[in-house]
């Protein structure tokens, strides 16, 4: 029997009816404006998030939850599995880079005021996953069950405790007990490798249908202003590009080029283990969460005790959880820019949000 | 059409259908209940029978020099144990009272510390600088003998 690639789409294509889907994908094009670099960072979440899953499979092969296990198996799995080490660097590394690809591509969208209507509801599901993606960062620091993962749950969960009356109870459910314990350690693992997951395959599904089925945004504004055009094979001039094959392979080099990237980062600074945590020790000097979770960590740092009737940290974190709430509803609240119209007053808060982020990322790092 | 409507209001399959959809919902919602609730239930933790401890053994006073913290274990909570330059011993709850981290004792700045936030505490566990919006609880120090005895206050 002569295999042929011919014969295996033909087969399945007799079936389901391939010819659809082809047509489909020979259909989509990308617009190409001064702007379009900016639509490479999904695609490269997208692969980061896929590496996450990898790599957290095989980790999850040797890696043992528990008070007196944990740290121990990171031990093992950095020490004794071949390439455990590049595993574990790999892991740590792609979750961060994630947060960061995942961040420029909100803001991205954000100033272009992709979430306007049509596309609310792939803002929303993309503002639901970059939270998941906060919190897969979050229940994966604690897993070694280290010194600096145990401050950073401590406070990070005592803050949840903060929110007036839920916050207790949440506080609770979160730590296991009422403190941070091996109890923590069993319910941060779950979330992290099964309910997180769960969740996000089904947000990252709606999400990739919805820009399937609607197309690329342009930016507000550029329908005016030519980008760059391109000659297409028969010496048209083109504003679009196919995706298929030409944007495609455009994201596969960037992959390609990211992958490099996070091989470098993982070999020449491979991820630190640090000291076991020890429930009765002292906060070491110099602690500071993930860099993503430092703008608020610093701005914790700088409120006083007490602001007007509440406490400062009270305040603080009820005014982050409306500042985060307000900007997921963005698209609900911008009647502008549905209509098409310009609106400045989002590019300001924009610019604010961003340079707040950056200067106090800056403060908390030095 | 009135007489339509005077017929349907008091039509029997309209009742009857009614009293089906109530029992169908109603029992769609016994249903809902008796899932999540031991769902909900389970998720909650349950208590640990824990020993209520009143006082613990610190440890020999010669262990402990003149201007410095130690760390104490009273039950599952840390207890900070200082022995000031003019000699004198106090403890305190070592859980800041901001956000949850165990504090130490800074012989430099002669305050008791938190790392996490920068929080100051002074030598009476009052909070005298940082975000800490309470002072630390005070535990009781009695020295027998050699032995330091830590308990709680009443």
């Amino acid at each position: 029997m002569n295999f042929s690639w011919g014969k295996i789409y033909s087969w399945i294509n007799e079936r389901v009816h391939l010819e659809d889907l082809v047509e489909f994908l020979g259909k989509k094009y990308v617009p190409i404006h001064r702007h379009s670099v900016w639509y490479y960072f999904g695609g490269v979440s997208l692969f980061l998030s896929i590496i996450q899953v990898v790599t957290g499979i095989l980790l999850l092969l040797y890696y043992k939850s528990g008070e007196e296990l944990a740290y121990e198996s990171i031990q093992f799995i950095m020490s004794k599995v071949e390439f455990g080490w590049l595993i574990r660097s790999i892991h740590s590394w792609a979750a961060n880079l994630f947060v960061l690809a995942a961040m420029i591509h909100m803001f991205s969208v954000y100033f272009g005021k992709a979430y306007r209507k049509p596309r609310e509801m792939t803002w929303l599901t993309g503002m639901l996953m970059f939270f998941l993606a906060l919190g897969f960062g979050f229940s994966g620091y604690l897993l070694p069950w280290n010194e600096l993962a145990f401050f950073a749950t401590k406070v990070g969960t005592d803050i949840a405790g903060v929110i007036p009356i839920i916050g207790k109870p949440i506080m609770i459910f979160l730590r296991g007990g009422e403190e941070v314990t091996g109890a923590t350690l069993s319910r941060f693992f779950g979330f992290h490798v099964a309910v997180f997951p769960g969740i996000f395959t089904v947000l990252l599904g709606i999400h990739l249908i919805l820009v399937q089925r609607q197309g690329m945004s342009e930016p507000l504004g550029l329908e005016n202003t030519l980008g760059n055009e391109v000659k297409t094979i028969y010496g048209e001039r083109s504003r679009t590009m196919p995706f298929f094959p030409n944007f495609l392979l455009r994201d596969l080099l960037l992959w390609l080029i990211v992958l490099n990237l996070l091989a470098i980062l993982a070999v020449f600074f491979p991820w630190e283990l640090g000291k076991k945590a020890d429930l009765f020790a002292p906060a070491p000097a110099g602690i500071k969460p993930e860099w993503y979770f430092l703008f608020m960590f610093q701005t914790l740092k700088y409120l006083p005790a007490q602001l007007w009737i509440i406490d400062g940290e009270v305040f603080g974190i009820l005014a982050f959880g409306l500042v985060g709430f307000l900007w997921m509803l963005v698209p609900f609240w911008d009647r502008k820019s549905s209509k098409g119209e310009k609106n400045r007053f989002i590019n300001y808060i924009g610019i604010f949000i961003v340079m707040y982020i950056i200067i106090l990322t800056i403060l908390g790092w030095t | 059409m009135n007489e339509i409507k005077t017929h349907a209001e008091f039509s029997p399959h309209e009742s009857k259908r009614n009293f089906l959809k109530y029992i169908l919902s109603g029992g769609l919602f016994a249903l809902a209940g008796s899932i999540l609730y031991p769902i909900l239930a389970y998720l909650n933790p349950p208590k640990q029978g824990e020993v209520e401890i009143s006082s613990v053994k610190a440890g020999k006073l010669n262990e402990i020099e003149k201007d410095s913290g130690m760390m104490v274990k009273f039950g599952t909570k840390p207890v900070i144990l200082i022995r000031t330059a003019n000699d004198e011993l106090r403890a305190f709850s070592a859980t800041c009272t901001h956000l949850d981290c165990t504090v130490q004792y800074k012989k430099e700045m002669g305050v008791i510390w938190c790392a996490c936030h920068n929080g100051k505490y002074d030598l009476n566990g009052r909070n005298v600088s940082g975000p800490p919006p309470r002072p630390l609880d005070e535990y009781r120090v009695i020295v027998q003998g050699e032995e330091i005895l830590i308990s709680k206050k009443v």
